[in-house]
C-alpha cells in the first residue's frame, strides 16, 4: 500500500513517458527505478479524466500510483485549497501515507502539504485546517462525514479535484462503507468535477466493486487497472512430522518446525485465526525461542500503544516475526517480510491470497508462505485453499444494499451543514450505490423518523429537529442538536470491552465484557502474552496480577472466529468424495480417509452424508454438512427443536466448521422429514424471536440512527445514570409498531448478516433426496474429531459432558480398530 | 422455574409474579412500583424521540394482572409518573384508561420522588405511608433498622452469573426486614443490588427473586454479579 519502492527490476522501457513531468522523470531517474505500468496508466486514466479502480496486490507502489496524478497536477497548477482528499479505513494507515508521500514531495520540492485529519487529530490542527485547508488531506470515512457536517463543507470542498479511496474492498459492502458512498454522493454535489479514484486488493468482483466507486456513470466508463500480478506465489502446507491431532486448531504441535522456518528467515508474520489462539501460538514460540529471536505479539484487543509500538519496530526491521491476528489484514506495509505462516486453516481464500500477499512485495521475489493445519480436518481445507491460491479462484460477496440507520445519521450530517431540499437529496443519496434501488418511501419514513421520530402516534410533533422552510427546504432546529450529533458521527458499534489492567501498573489492552464476567477471581489466562491470574473487576477495569508457572485458562473471544467461505466449504467437500485427489495428502490423513471409506462411506459431491450411531447409552446423530460453524449452529438449534416434536428426545450438540453432531435417548430413523427445507419456516422464526439476535441487531441500528447516543457533551454516562435500555424499547416497539422504519432496518441488517440462513437454505435444497445414511455400530474415524468437540462444548444449559472424563485415546482406538 | 415465587416476609405470605407485581392474596392486594409513565416522552423535548409506547405498554401490562387477581386494592408505590407534567403529555386512551382502573377498585398512589401531586382525573387516594398488618408501604426505604417495610424507588435488577455467563434482569430483593420491588415501568432501568446504594440500607442476607422471559427465579447471594461498563473506546 504504502509503500513507495516503485519496480527497481522494471524492464519494459515507458511507452509514454511524457506523461512524466521532467521533475518527476528526474527523480525516477536518480533513484535509478522506473515507473510500474499500472502507474503510468493511472496518469493516463487522469489525464483523460475518467474515474479509476486500480485492482492490485499489496506492494507494487499501489499508493503512488494513486497519488502521481495528483502530484503532478498541483506541481503545474499550484491549487487553491484542498485538491486531493485520501480515504482509507484505518487511522494508522493514513498516518503511513503521509510519512510516505512527504519524502518524494520534499526531494522534489513540490509545493505541496500534506496532513491527516482523523480522531487523533488535536484541536487547534483540525481548526486550522478548516480556515487553511493542505493541498492533499488524508482521512477516514468517521472524520470526511464530520468535515461534512460543517456548514462550511461546500466551501471548503469546492476545488476539490481528486478523492482516493484505499483499500475499497474493505469498506465496499459494510456501513462504513455506506456511510463512505453517502459522504462522496455528497462530494458530488459540493465538487460536480471531482475524479474518484478506488485502490484495491484483488477481488472476485471487479466489475461491482467500480459500479460502488463511480455508480451513475456507464460501468465501462469507469477504468480498471490491474496492477502487475508479480512472481507467482509459492504457497506450500507444512508436512509435519509430529503426529496430527485429531481435534484443536492451534497448530501447536508443528510449531517446533515453525520456529525452523522462522529462523531460516528474515521476517516472518504469523498469522492465527483468533485472538486466544494467537496467545498461545506467542507463548509457545517463545518457549521454543532458544535462540532469544525478537517475536512480537498484534491483535485487537492489545492496547493502542502496544499495537503502535509493535508495527514501528517491524517497520524499522527489529523484529524476526510477528504473531498477528486479522489485526493486520490491513494496513501497512512491510516491504522486508519473507515468509508469511498460516495457523490453522484459513477459512477463506480471498483472506490467504491477501495474508501470503502480506510477503515479499518486492514483486521480483515470490511470495512464500507456508500454511500449517491444526487437525486432520483441516489439512483437507488447506489443500483446497492451495489449490485455489493456484488457480486465483476468489470467495467472497459483492455488495449490497445500504443501511437505514446510516442513512437517518447521513440526512442528520445534510442537515447540520445547512438546509436542504428533501427531493434534491434523495437524488443525492441514490446516486450513492447502496442506496440506488432505495424507495422514496422509505427515504422519507426515514427522513420523519429524523424529524419527529416517525411514530404513527405523532407524541413529537411539538419538538420536531427540523424545521420546514417557506421554500421547501429544511432547516435544523437548534445547534445543540448539531452538536450532539457531531460527538455521535460513525458506524462503528463496538463490542462492550473492559480494559485489562496490571494491579498498581499498565494497561495492557481490552477483552470482551463476556468473558471478564466469566471469571472467578484466582482463574489464570493469557492475555497480551503473558499468563495473569484475575483478581478483580474495579470501576470498569479487570485488575490482574502476573500469574507464573500457572496453568492457563485461554480466552474464547467472539470477535475472533472467521467462518469458513461457501467458495472452500465446495472445495473442501470436492476432496473429499475423490479419491484420486488424496495423493497431495499427507500419508496419515490418506490412511483416515481410507479407513473411513473403509467403515462408513465418503460424502458424495452432492449428497449429505449422515452418520447415526449408539454409543455409551446415547444415540448420535453427526451430519457432514461443510457449511461453516456459525450455519451449523443455526442447524442444530433449529434440529434439536425439530427432534423434540418429533419424539426423539434430543439432549445437546455440538457444532465445527465441517460437521454437526447432536446426541439424544432414541434412534433417529426419520432423516428426510427432519431435513425437510421447510425447517427454515416456522421454527426458523420462532426461534429468532427468541434468540437475541434481533435485539442486539436493534442496538446497534439505533446506536447509529441516533435514538440512543453513545456520547453527551459535557458527561460521561455512568452506572447511575443509566437511562434506557435498547431491549426495552425494542420490546415497546414490536408491540406497538412493528412496521416502524427501525424495525425494518433492524429487520433488513439481520438479513444482510444471516448469510448463515442463506446457506443453510441452499444446502437443504441441494441434499433434498440425496441423504446418504450410514448406520454404524460405534463411531466412524471422521466422526472422531467432533466427537471430541463433544466434551469441550456446554450446551443447553444442562451440561451433559458424555465424553468428560472419557479418556479420548479411548474414542480413537475404538473408531480405527 | 415457575411464574411466580411464593415466600414468607415478616409473617406474611406474598407472591412474587413474574411480571414484577407484589401480590398479598389474605388483604386481595397488589402493589406495583415506579410506573414511570410517560418516561419515554420526557425526552421529546431534548430531541430523543423513543417510541411513545411505554405508557401503553405499562397499562396493558398492569391490566392483564388486575384480571388475573382480581385484586380489591391496588397500591402504586411511588414515581408512578415520570415528572408531574407526564399526565399533560399523556394519549387520551391512555389516560382514560388509568382512570378506568383506578376508579373500578380501591387504589393508593404513594407518593414518590418524580411525581409529589397526580393529573386530575384519577380515582384512589394519595398517601405517604401506606401501613397494613406488619407492613409499610412506601416509596422509598428509610434510614435505620426497619421490620417489615416494602418499597421501590431503586428499580433493582440483578447480574446473574451461570455456567461463565451472565444474565441481567429486574428483580424483587429482599434481606428478610425490607423488600425492594422492581421498577414495573416499560422503559424504567435499574441497578445493581449489589450497588454501594443498595448494600447501605440491605443487610448482608440477600435473597433476590428475578424475573426473566415469564418466570421468577430464586437467587442467593452467591451467583451475583456486580455492574459493568463498557471500557472507553477509540473511535477510528
Amino acid at each position: 500500500m504504502a509503500d513507495m519502492n516503485v519496480a527497481s527490476v522494471e524492464t519494459k522501457r515507458l511507452p509514454n513517458g511524457n506523461l512524466l513531468p521532467e521533475i518527476l522523470r528526474d527523480w525516477f531517474e536518480d533513484r535509478d527505478w522506473m515507473p510500474h505500468r499500472h502507474q503510468l496508466e493511472m496518469l493516463e486514466a487522469a489525464r483523460d479524466g475518467v474515474d479509476t479502480l486500480l485492482i492490485a496486490p499489496t506492494g507494487g507502489g499501489k499508493t503512488l500510483a494513486g497519488f502521481l496524478p495528483s502530484m503532478i497536477d498541483i506541481a503545474q497548477n499550484p491549487s487553491d485549497g484542498l485538491h486531493t482528499l485520501y480515504v482509507s479505513p484505518l487511522k494508522a494507515l493514513a498516518v503511513d501515507v503521509e510519512r510516505n508521500l512527504t519524502v518524494p514531495i520534499s526531494e522534489m520540492n513540490l509545493p505541496i502539504r500534506v496532513e491527516t485529519r482523523t480522531g487523533d487529530t488535536p484541536q487547534h490542527k483540525r481548526q486550522r485546517q478548516r480556515f487553511d485547508p493542505p493541498e492533499m488531506l488524508l482521512t477516514t470515512p468517521e472524520s470526511l462525514a464530520l468535515l461534512l457536517s460543517y456548514s462550511d463543507a461546500p466551501r471548503y470542498f469546492s476545488n476539490l479535484r481528486t478523492i482516493v479511496v484505499d483499500e475499497i474492498h474493505a469498506m465496499a459492502g459494510n456501513k462504513r462503507g455506506d456511510q463512505l458512498a453517502l459522504c462522496l454522493a455528497r462530494l458530488k454535489s459540493l465538487a460536480p468535477c471531482c475524479r474518484r479514484v478506488g485502490l484495491s486488493a484483488t477481488v472476485a468482483w471487479p466489475k461491482a466493486l467500480s459500479v460502488w466507486l463511480a455508480p451513475g456513470v456507464a460501468p465501462e466508463a469507469v477504468r480498471i487497472i490491474s496492477g502487475e500480478d508479480g512472481a507467482e506465489a509459492d504457497v506450500s502446507i507444512l508436512m509435519t512430522k509430529a503426529e496430527m491431532p485429531w481435534s484443536g486448531h492451534s497448530g501447536v504441535h508443528a510449531l517446533p518446525e515453525v520456529y525452523n522456518e522462522i529462523k531460516k528467515a528474515q521476517n516472518t508474520i504469523v498469522f492465527v485465526n483468533t485472538r486466544g489462539l494467537s496467545e498461545v501460538v506467542f507463548q509457545e514460540l517463545w518457549r521454543l525461542n532458544e535462540q532469544n529471536l525478537s517475536i512480537a505479539l498484534h491483535h485487537g484487543s492489545l492496547s493502542r500503544e502496544n499495537r503502535r509500538k509493535v508495527e514501528a519496530a517491524m517497520a524499522a526491521g527489529q523484529l524476526r516475526a510477528v504473531v498477528a491476528t486479522s489485526s493486520l489484514d490491513l494496513g501497512i506495509d512491510w516491504a522486508d517480510v519473507d515468509l508469511v505462516v498460516q495457523m490453522g486453516a484459513p477459512k477463506g481464500v480471498s483472506r490467504l491470497i491477501q495474508r501470503v500477499g502480506r510477503s515479499a512485495h518486492r514483486l521480483d521475489r515470490p511470495s512464500r508462505a507456508i500454511l500449517v493445519p491444526g487437525n486432520k480436518f483441516e489439512v483437507l481445507e488447506c489443500r483446497a485453499a492451495l489449490e485455489a491460491v493456484t488457480e486465483s479462484s476468489l470467495d467472497g460477496d459483492p455488495p449490497g444494499e445500504g443501511g437505514l440507520d446510516v442513512l437517518a445519521q447521513h440526512i442528520m450530517i445534510v442537515a447540520c451543514s445547512g438546509p436542504f431540499n428533501p427531493d434534491l437529496l434523495y437524488h443525492e443519496v441514490t446516486a450513492a450505490a447502496p442506496y440506488a434501488g432505495l424507495l422514496r418511501k422509505d427515504f422519507d419514513d426515514v427522513l420523519a423518523f429524523v424529524d419527529h421520530g416517525g411514530y404513527a402516534l405523532r407524541t413529537y410533533e411539538r419538538w420536531r429537529r427540523l424545521h420546514l422552510q417557506e421554500d421547501g427546504t429544511y432547516r435544523l432546529r437548534s445547534s445543540g442538536i448539531a452538536r450532539r450529533l457531531r460527538m455521535n458521527i460513525g458506524t462503528i458499534v463496538e463490542a462492550e470491552t473492559l480494559k485489562v489492567r496490571m494491579r498498581g501498573g499498565r494497561v495492557l489492552g481490552e477483552v470482551e465484557e463476556y468473558f471478564a464476567m466469566g471469571l472467578e477471581p484466582g482463574d489464570t489466562f493469557v492475555f497480551a502474552g503473558r499468563i495473569l491470574r484475575f483478581e478483580t473487576i474495579r470501576e470498569q477495569v479487570l485488575i490482574a496480577s502476573s500469574a507464573l508457572n500457572a496453568e492457563p485458562k485461554v480466552p474464547a473471544y467472539i470477535g475472533g472466529r472467521l467462518p469458513l467461505t461457501t467458495h472452500l466449504a465446495d472445495r473442501v467437500r470436492t476432496i473429499l468424495s475423490d479419491p484420486n485427489r488424496w495423493r497431495d495428502l499427507p500419508a496419515q490423513v490418506q490412511e483416515w480417509l481410507q479407513l473411513q471409506r473403509y467403515r462408513s462411506g465418503l460424502p458424495g459431491e452432492d449428497e449429505l452424508l449422515i452418520e447415526t450411531f449408539r454409543r455409551r447409552e446415547r444415540e448420535y446423530l453427526v451430519a457432514y454438512c461443510f457449511e461453516g460453524r456459525n450455519a451449523h449452529q443455526t442447524l442444530g438449534m433449529l434440529l434439536t427443536r425439530r427432534m423434540e416434536r418429533m419424539g426423539y428426545a434430543p439432549m445437546g450438540f455440538v457444532a465445527t466448521d465441517y460437521v454437526i453432531a447432536v446426541w439424544g435417548l432414541a434412534e433417529v430413523t426419520n432423516l428426510d422429514t427432519l431435513f425437510d427445507e421447510d425447517m427454515l419456516g416456522d421454527d426458523l422464526e420462532a426461534w429468532m424471536d427468541e434468540s437475541s439476535m434481533l435485539k442486539r441487531t436493534f442496538r446497534n441500528i439505533a446506536v447509529i440512527a441516533g435514538l440512543i447516543e453513545r456520547n453527551y457533551p459535557g458527561k460521561r454516562k455512568t452506572g447511575r445514570q443509566v437511562t434506557f435500555s435498547s431491549d426495552l424499547i425494542y420490546d415497546t416497539l414490536r408491540r406497538h409498531e412493528p412496521n416502524h422504519i427501525l424495525l425494518r432496518a433492524t429487520r433488513q441488517d439481520a438479513a444482510r448478516g444471516l448469510t448463515d440462513i442463506r446457506r443453510l437454505g441452499d444446502m437443504l435444497r441441494r441434499i433434498k433426496g440425496r441423504i446418504r445414511h450410514c448406520r454404524l455400530d460405534r463411531a466412524s474415524p471422521l466422526a472422531v474429531p467432533i466427537l471430541l468437540e463433544v466434551g469441550k462444548e456446554r450446551i443447553n444449559g444442562s451440561v451433559d459432558d458424555l465424553l468428560l472424563g472419557e479418556a479420548a485415546e479411548q474414542l480413537i482406538a475404538e473408531a480405527i480398530k | 422455574m415457575n411464574p411466580i415465587a411464593a415466600f414468607d416476609f415478616c409473617g406474611t405470605q406474598l407472591i412474587a409474579d413474574a411480571e414484577g407485581a407484589l401480590i398479598w392474596l389474605d388483604q386481595s392486594l397488589l402493589v406495583v412500583a415506579d410506573l414511570h409513565l410517560e418516561k419515554g416522552s420526557a425526552y421529546g423535548a431534548s430531541g430523543t424521540f423513543l417510541p411513545p409506547y411505554d405508557s401503553r405498554t405499562t397499562l396493558q401490562r398492569l391490566e392483564t394482572l388486575l384480571a388475573n387477581y382480581s385484586p380489591k386494592t391496588v397500591v402504586c408505590l411511588g414515581d408512578s409518573f415520570h415528572d408531574t407534567c407526564a399526565g399533560a403529555r399523556m394519549a387520551t386512551t391512555d389516560l382514560k384508561k388509568l382512570s378506568d382502573l383506578t376508579c373500578e377498585r380501591e387504589w393508593v398512589w404513594v407518593a414518590g420522588n418524580h411525581d409529589p401531586s397526580l393529573p386530575v382525573g384519577l380515582g384512589g387516594s394519595i398517601e405517604g405511608i401506606f401501613e397494613l398488618g406488619p407492613v409499610k408501604f412506601r416509596h422509598e426505604a428509610a434510614d435505620g433498622v426497619v421490620y417489615g417495610e416494602v418499597s421501590g424507588h431503586y428499580h433493582p435488577k440483578a447480574r446473574i452469573r451461570s455456567r461463565g455467563r451472565t444474565m441481567s434482569s429486574r428483580c424483587f430483593v429482599t434481606d428478610g426486614r425490607r423488600l425492594i420491588l422492581p421498577a414495573f415501568g416499560a422503559y424504567a432501568g435499574g441497578l445493581n443490588v449489589l450497588d454501594p446504594a443498595l448494600g447501605a440500607i440491605l443487610g448482608c442476607n440477600l435473597v433476590v427473586y428475578a424475573l426473566r422471559n415469564g418466570f421468577v427465579h430464586k437467587v442467593g447471594r452467591r451467583s451475583l454479579a456486580t455492574e459493568l461498563e463498557p471500557a472507553q473506546s477509540a473511535l477510528v
